[in-house]
């Protein structure tokens, strides 16, 4: 019997992908929940798998061409192929098992099992192609899908020998849209930045305070920064909702929860998964789920729900050493928050000079929504908050 | 008269006899000319490992051990013996034996696989051609569509110490020493010297080693070569550190050797024998006619590359004759590698996991990097040891001393080196060179079956404390 295979449902927000790799070829078996395809959108990869086992008659889509949400892509044929093959193809298909699990020492298999990670995407450097342990270990998700790494490959071979070497490569569809969207935001926003510093000392000095006994009690989560930047923003967002709001149109849209974004740098570009309704979220919750997120986006693991919505973002350019910055607004948010690397600088406390260690604050924002008085008092609201952090918990 | 061989090998020891014999294999019509005459005058097959080198020393390693144990060790297992007697020739006429058997078997193996076997010295000319001078003088030359220099190694010969073959010795000459000397000096505490010292200090000598090296077995483990000191030391080898040898001389029928020691101060020993061996020399004397075009490097070596190509196409040179260690299996493996290559296939020896074993008892063993050269590389790594003293099998064998060491990269847990200093270190190690080759991790062997009770255990678990997980030793705490 033949059954279609078709690209799965893809989320609002997504209007089309790009069929990105064929794992299976016309003839091949295939298995029930076997991987046959990677379809990329622009948030995330979409891993297809087979329906129900048989052989791949068809390929109704070739790398690089554009697929849409349920579009037949392929079509397989249940069971066996013709009656005399039957036994042959099982055959081969366990043979073919066999020779596959040959293949992978038994470290790598165990490590490759713990991490979900697919083996058939590890690269074997082993003697006649095993997968080692180290193979694994050094296992990163690809990080351009194969439409690009042939433009690239090309480019490569078609680079002058010369002193003035340029290099041409396509961006790949994560980019396209990241670029899309920068741009837009840029054009349709009014947006402007107003920056303030903040006195860590008070926050690290929480820190080392409880960090044995946070880490105890949380089942070994580490307290962080982020937990109460988070909270932090919580409360101001409650003080100043206009911050919180969004623009539909003409409408401005207040949203009676904070959903707080956290910006994740990974190899394919900046992601935003969002922590729903971060007023309800413990500070071990918040960090838990950052730590988590984290992971899953250096693993390409996120899915298009965890990195859509969010009312407010909070991104730290802090971790790779920025001083300052102008963040860029993640629509159709109307703020984001700045954090920065945490300087000892000489700051003036009550007449004497001493040595603090200072974070620059910036909340760049919509002033087609925000006022500067809005958003100058979100923000030292914020510092406030993160200086005397019994604030927060008070909520004064 | 000009015959044409598409392979002519120059040497037929552990390197030569080998290429020859695979070149054969794969169809190529291989000639291999050897040098070496016993003392009937015939020429035998084997090169310095067969004949006065690797099998011998075996030989009386063991005979040695098992006087030795005979004598002292048997009590234990509530044995008493007396009158436990070393009857030297007798030991010396088993060890000929052996080396008659095994030379005679490669020329089975020739004659099997259908090698030219010829007796005579070899001289690679230009062009490919190679100059062979009968024993019986009679000279010849042969057109080679390839020709495999092996002509091996000889004895380092210090003028501080010449050899005379009678009271001072090098390494050939220590197989033949008739009577158990009563003070044996070895120069020399490497490989060589401490097999050979070991032999005659179990026989009775009292026996002392002069090694100008700071270091005890410098390339070797520090770990390893530090517990290898202190099991040796307690045998009753008495091992001079720093100790360089300024001069010897006969005196009475005894040598006196003057020896400097790191502080400066000069010292004076009397031995009844005296061997030398301080290393060996690549052997190109008369093997490269001037215009031959082979270039030798600085240290006198043949220089090659990767694949054993000399300079000069279709001329390639093996074993002792060229770079890196000087061990019989590098050169055979290096033989094979060049026989594929001359018939076509893709083939290139793994230089990074070659073992090397020290035959005393307890053996020494190693394979892969030391964790000074991991160190100084700056790569993060884990080490797991176990001690012979926690095996079962080690105990009932009264075998203990010693200890397996594992060391694997901290991020991948790739095994980088294993280095073993116990009863059966070479079997031992071979497992882990084997594991190395299919680049386990540390976990792979600990994800492995062991037979029980056996000294594979040790490996076991040494693999396993690598990362904190030894089931019979208490694991150390991870840094």
């Amino acid at each position: 019997m033949a059954i279609e295979i078709k690209a799965p449902t893809y989320p609002e927000s997504v209007q089309e992908g790009t069929l990105a790799t064929w794992h299976k070829n016309v003839g091949d078996q295939v298995s029930r929940d076997e991987l046959i395809v990677d379809i990329e959108t622009d948030k995330v990869v979409l891993e297809v798998v087979a329906p129900a086992s048989g052989t791949l008659t068809e390929i109704l889509k070739q790398q690089d061409d554009i697929v849409v949400s349920n579009e037949v892509i392929a079509r397989i044929e249940e069971g066996a192929a013709a009656a005399p093959t039957a036994s042959a193809p099982a055959a081969k298909e366990e043979a073919d098992i066999q020779v596959a699990e040959a293949l992978v020492n038994p470290a790598a298999k165990k490590l490759a099992d713990e991490r979900g990670i697919d083996l058939s995407q590890v690269a074997g450097t082993g003697k006649g192609g095993r997968i080692t342990k180290e193979d694994v270990v050094n296992f990163t998700p690809a990080a351009a899908p194969a439409p690009t790494a042939a433009p690239a490959v090309a480019a490569e071979e078609a680079m002058p020998a010369g002193e003035r070497v340029e290099r041409r490569v396509a961006m790949t569809r994560m980019r396209t849209r990241i670029a899309e969207r920068l741009l837009d935001v840029t054009q349709t926003t009014a947006s402007l930045t107003t920056f303030n510093e903040v006195d860590m000392s008070a926050l690290m000095g929480l820190r080392k305070q409880y960090q044995d006994e946070f880490t105890k009690t949380h089942n070994g989560t580490r307290l962080g920064f982020m937990g109460f930047f988070v909270k932090a923003a919580v409360e101001a967002l409650k003080r100043f909702p206009l911050v919180n709001a969004s623009i539909d149109g003409t409408d401005i849209v207040y949203h009676g929860f904070q959903d707080i974004g956290v910006a994740v740098s990974t190899d394919r570009g900046l992601v935003v998964p969002v922590l729903r309704n971060a007023e309800n979220m413990s500070i071990a919750t918040v960090e838990n789920s950052i730590g988590d997120y984290a992971g899953k986006a250096r693993d390409g693991k996120l899915s298009i729900e965890e990195m859509t919505g969010g009312t407010f973002t909070i991104t730290n350019g802090g971790v790779y050493g920025s001083l300052l910055s102008t963040p860029i607004i993640n629509p159709p948010q109307t703020a984001i928050l700045g954090m920065h690397s945490i300087q000892q600088r000489p700051v003036a406390v009550n007449g004497q000079v001493e040595i603090r260690p200072m974070m620059y604050l910036a909340l760049s924002y919509d002033h087609r929504l925000i006022d500067g008085k809005e958003a100058v008092q979100f923000l030292v609201a914020i510092k406030q908050l993160i200086e005397d952090p019994a604030k927060i918990l008070l909520e004064i | 008269m000009s015959d044409k061989y598409d392979v002519v090998v120059i040497g037929s020891g552990p390197a030569g006899y080998v290429a020859a014999i695979r070149a054969a294999q794969l169809g190529l019509k291989t000639a291999c000319i050897e040098k070496w005459q016993n003392d009937e005058g015939k020429g035998v097959n084997g090169g310095t490992c067969l004949n006065v080198g690797c099998i011998p020393s075996k030989a009386l390693l063991d005979s040695s051990y098992k006087y030795h144990e005979a004598k002292e060790d048997l009590g234990i297992h509530g044995i008493s013996t007396k009158g436990v007697a070393m009857d030297i020739p007798a030991m010396l006429a088993r060890k000929n034996k052996i080396i008659n058997q095994l030379t005679g078997g490669i020329a089975g193996l020739f004659k099997a696989n259908g090698v030219t076997a010829l007796y005579g010295t070899g001289k690679l000319l230009a062009g490919k051609k190679v100059e062979l001078t009968a024993n019986d003088g009679t000279v010849s030359v042969i057109e080679a569509g390839n020709v495999i220099l092996a002509s091996g190694s000889l004895p380092i010969d210090i003028p501080v110490a010449k050899v005379d073959g009678d009271l001072i010795v090098d390494s050939t000459g220590a197989l033949e020493i008739g009577e158990v000397p009563k003070r044996l000096g070895v120069i020399g505490a490497g490989v060589i010297g401490l097999e050979l010292g070991s032999v005659w200090n179990r026989l009775g000598s009292e026996v002392v080693l002069l090694e100008a090296m700071e270091d005890f077995l410098a390339i070797m483990d520090k770990a390893v070569a530090k517990e290898s000191k202190k099991i040796f030391t307690k045998q009753g080898l008495d091992i001079r550190l720093g100790a360089r040898v300024t001069g010897t001389e006969i005196v009475k029928g005894a040598v006196e050797v003057t020896f400097m020691t790191a502080d400066g101060s000069e010292h004076k020993e009397t031995f009844d024998k005296l061997i030398v061996c301080v290393g060996r020399r690549a052997f190109t004397d008369g093997l490269l006619a001037d215009d031959s075009g082979v270039q030798l490097d600085e240290r006198g070596t043949v220089f090659v590359n990767d694949q054993c190509a000399t300079n000069v196409a279709g001329v390639y040179a093996i074993g002792d004759l060229v770079r890196g260690p000087m061990l019989a299996h590098k050169g055979s493996e290096e033989g094979v590698m060049v026989a594929e290559i001359i018939a076509g296939h893709k083939a290139q020896m793994n230089y990074d996991i070659v073992p090397n074993v020290i035959y005393t008892h307890p053996e020494v063993a190693s394979v892969g990097q030391t964790e000074e050269q991991i160190k100084a590389a700056g790569e993060p790594y884990n080490v797991g040891v176990f001690p012979f003293a926690a095996s079962g099998r080690a105990m009932a064998a009264n075998d203990t001393d010693g200890m397996v060491k594992i060391i694997a990269h901290a991020d991948t847990d790739r095994i980088l080196g294993c280095h073993i200093v116990g009863p059966s270190a070479a079997d031992l190690v071979q497992q882990v060179a084997i594991a190395m080759e299919f680049g386990s991790s540390a976990e792979d062997l600990g994800m492995t079956v062991f037979g029980h009770p056996t000294l594979s255990e040790t490996v076991h678990e040494a693999a396993l404390a690598v990362n904190g997980a030894a089931i019979h030793i208490a694991n150390r705490k991870r840094r």
